[in-house]
């Protein structure tokens, strides 16, 4: 491993990284592009600097809720996935064979609901959803985008738990803590790292998703699902605007956790 | 948990299904369940006047939605696997890069790779469709440099389908591909080195075999979504590549043909549980987990 084929490489990566980041330069810089004349729709060809579209944020129809909408149901089916799978990871990483029967079905099903098409998914809950008569809309979008998370979250839990020293929770339990009590004060801090990278996930493909959406919404439309139905007609500045929020929310949420797993692993 | 067990036998055996119930209920009736009744919805014939459907165990429709599809199907496999190969070429660089020179930063890149997709990928798919279009910064800039004809496209070809394939699915690729590179001691590179073995032979010889488990998840994880996909078809291509999701997505939502669309799906699915009970076969289970 020479240190030159190491540069190469490194010089490589960063193009990379660079390449995936075009679109998303692209929406941040073309927010801030004026529209010049008729009913405002993103233009790549650039008409000068403003910040109309910041503070006309609210103004096209249907937008900021679906914006909020989004927000909601991402914040939900994190919470739910994230409790959910952190408990199955426990199941699947503390109780080997007979103990624990089933395992292998559950992690077979587990890379299923990862590798499945999308497309698959959503169309098949939405004949789950008409057999049963389930109205569409926050519900059975929240029930789906959990389900799509918790094979991800389990998947980051069980990850962090496979280093974990059982020592000391044998330790807690001698001094007389009680399980959940040991739980709480022991093996939850330890794993938390885990949980939060698997609710970050859980955040983002919440909020990313669109086909699974798009079978189960009804009329009740998410973000994504709103502009590609806009992305038709042309799409409002206001898009990228609200792109460009959620793209320094979920970047300062990532870098924070970076550094609190940081301190984390610098305090044990 | 090792207490419970001294206090109560009964519910110390319980706990491994306690702990994962709500997880098997809401995977078992959210996703196994619905898989099992779009299959039934395939067998089943249904009555267009009346809209009511019965059991016939109509396998023949299987077979109608593959020979009406098969054109479509190959050309999905033909896209998906051409995006695929791309994101394995261009990703293992940087996944061995992270993996074994990024030292204390590792975290970072990794989480640059991920980045992206805090924007949604439609968003990012039609921000695409604006920077490729003909009048769009980048073709202007390759007709400028005389490097393209004034005529040339790149949107609605099925070039610009497999580079939003293999854009969209890349970190999906990338990750896999770092974890099973994590693993591999360095040391075992330096003894091929020591034993005068090149840097082909290496690779091909240490890196390649010790990494596979780690290339194939990377494979089924870009292969399968890429397979499925529509919405690159849909707003990067045209009307000669429309691929299977496109076809599904209009049977489902626009012509609410409920069981063509669930036997097209079936197949699908079929087609994607080939790739994953192969990956079972071959590497087990177990590892399939430490991958995604």
């Amino acid at each position: 491993m020479s240190a030159k084929r190491g540069r190469w490489l490194g010089l490589y990566s960063w193009l990379l990284l660079a390449y995936l980041l075009v679109p998303i330069v692209g929406m941040i810089f073309f927010s801030f592009n004026d529209v010049l004349a008729g009913r405002p729709t993103v233009t790549f060809e650039w008409n000068g600097a403003t910040l109309r579209w910041y503070r006309e944020l609210t103004n096209v129809v249907g937008l900021p809720e679906a914006f909020w909408l989004s927000i909601r149901l991402a914040l939900a089916s994190m919470v739910a996935a994230t409790v959910i799978g952190t408990l199955l990871a426990l199941a699947l990483v503390r109780y080997e064979g007979k103990r624990f029967r089933g395992r292998t079905a559950i992690d077979q099903t587990l890379f299923m609901n990862i590798a499945a098409p999308e497309i698959v998914m959503g169309a098949s809950l939405l004949g789950l959803f008409a057999s049963y008569h389930v109205a569409r809309g926050f519900l059975t979008l929240l029930l789906s985008h959990t389900v799509f998370s918790i094979a991800y979250v389990t998947v980051t839990v069980r990850a962090r738990l496979q280093g974990f020293d059982r020592h000391l929770e044998e330790a807690a339990g001698d001094l007389g803590a009680t399980p959940l009590t040991t739980f709480r004060l022991v093996t939850l801090p330890m794993i938390m790292p885990g949980v939060l990278a698997g609710a970050m996930m859980a955040f983002a493909l919440s909020l990313d998703d669109f086909v699974v959406s798009n079978f189960v919404s009804g009329t009740t439309l998410p973000f994504p699902v709103w502009v590609y139905g806009a992305s038709r007609m042309g799409v409002p500045p206001q898009v990228f605007v609200f792109g460009t929020i959620i793209f320094l929310l979920g970047f300062a949420g990532a870098i924070a956790s970076l550094a609190m797993s940081r301190r984390a692993v610098k305090s044990v | 948990m090792t207490t419970t067990t001294s206090k109560s036998p009964r519910l110390g055996r319980l706990t491994p299904y306690l702990l994962g119930l709500p997880a098997i209920v809401w995977l078992a009736v959210f996703f196994v369940v619905p898989l099992v009744l779009m299959l039934a919805k395939a067998l089943q014939e249904c009555n267009p006047a009346t809209g009511v459907c019965t059991m016939s165990w109509n396998f023949a429709s299987l077979s109608d939605a593959w020979s009406s599809s098969s054109t479509i199907i190959f050309r999905s496999l033909g896209y998906a696997l051409a995006a695929t190969v791309i994101d394995l070429v261009l990703s293992f660089p940087i996944a061995y890069w992270i993996a074994f020179y990024a030292g204390r930063r590792k975290n970072f890149f990794l989480m640059m790779l991920l980045v992206p997709f805090f924007v949604s990928f439609v968003i990012r798919t039609v921000i695409w469709k604006f920077l490729l279009s003909s009048d769009g910064l980048i073709i202007h800039t390759l007709q400028n440099l005389h490097l393209v004809s004034s005529d040339y496209q790149i949107l609605g070809t099925t070039f610009a389908v497999v580079a939003g394939l293999a854009y969209n699915f890349l970190p999906f690729t990338a990750l896999p591909l770092y974890v099973s590179l994590e693993r591999l001691n360095p040391a075992l590179l330096e003894a091929s080195h020591d034993l005068y073995a090149g840097r082909i032979t290496t690779f091909r010889k240490i890196v390649l075999p010790l990494c596979a488990p780690g290339i194939f998840a990377a494979f089924l994880l870009t292969f399968i979504p890429a397979f499925g996909d529509y919405v690159n078809q849909q707003v990067l291509g045209g009307f000669t590549n429309t691929m299977v999701g496109t076809v599904i997505q209009n049977l489902f939502l626009v012509s609410n043909d409920f069981p063509g669309g669930s036997a097209l799906s079936a197949i699908v699915m079929g087609i994607s549980l080939i790739g994953i009970l192969a990956y079972g076969r071959l590497l087990g289970s177990k590892s399939i987990g430490d991958f995604v």
